[in-house]
């Protein structure tokens, strides 16, 4: 039992860097905690405790949205499985919507 | 359309604003972009992110650049107070893909235009799709607003 609860509260150890505009989902907070295996499951986690969080990321074919880059750790997850891409406890992602224009 | 409504504004000091149109006019005719960090409204700090499309019209910021910048200003616990890129060839008003990709409703966006001799700065709020213009001040000298 003991051993349960411990490793339930590793499996938290995902931490999430939240960008700005996605802040009115967090109460302001900048960082959160979030549990998946992949980042999907992260995903589909941090929707479930910050509704729209999530879900922002993801087009509506649940594919990373085409103007929002995610990095886990120093990578970005389009050149290592994209919403696939396996996660382990200690790293960090974060969410990160491109900023681009034109004239 | 180049004019919007006047809301709010944002004070700069003269070091920033000479190096913005620095930064401007050293990779012309492409665009270049960056950031400026702060607390309260006062400038903190100036990030030059490299331009990944290195286009004339177009600008994308080198996500791994910006996703440095931004972890440096949220741990210093600045906000983004600016981001900024250069229009060599065009006027200094948001574009209508400036205004699609707009995805910081709280940042201003600073554009510095090359077009004429003299570089021009206006600043701006893009929210929903909305325009407003900020009244800028250099080192307390209010900048004109609306088109040249």
């Amino acid at each position: 039992m003991e051993r349960e609860s411990l490793r339930e509260s590793e499996s938290m150890a995902i931490e999430v860097r939240v960008p700005t505009m996605l802040r009115t989902h967090t109460d302001g907070a900048k960082k959160v905690h979030g549990e998946g295996e992949t980042l999907r499951e992260l995903l589909a986690d941090v929707e479930r405790r910050y509704p729209g969080l999530g879900s922002a990321v993801l087009d509506e074919g649940g594919k990373l949205h085409r103007f929002m880059n995610v990095y886990v750790d120093d990578e970005d997850v389009r050149f290592l499985g994209g919403v696939e891409t396996p996660l382990s406890d200690g790293i960090e992602v974060s969410i990160l919507p491109a900023v681009a224009g034109g004239s | 359309m180049t004019r919007a409504a006047i809301d709010g504004r944002l004070d700069l000091d003269r070091e920033t604003f000479d190096a913005l149109v620095a930064h401007a006019r050293s990779d012309s005719p492409y665009e270049v972009c960056g950031l400026l960090a702060g607390s309260n409204g006062a400038v903190a700090g100036h990030y030059r992110i490299p331009n990944a499309a290195r286009s004339m019209t177009y600008y994308n910021m080198d996500p791994k650049s910006l996703l440095r910048a931004l972890r440096e200003i949220d741990d210093a616990e600045l906000d983004v107070l600016a981001i900024y890129h250069s229009h060599t060839h065009t006027e200094a008003f948001p574009s209508a893909t400036d205004v699609e990709l707009a995805a910081y409703p709280d940042a201003v966006y600073l554009i510095v235009s090359l077009q004429d001799d003299e570089p021009v700065l206006r600043g701006f709020n893009i929210r929903e799709g909305r325009i407003t213009e900020r009244v800028l001040t250099v080192g307390g000298e209010e900048l004109a607003t609306g088109p040249r």
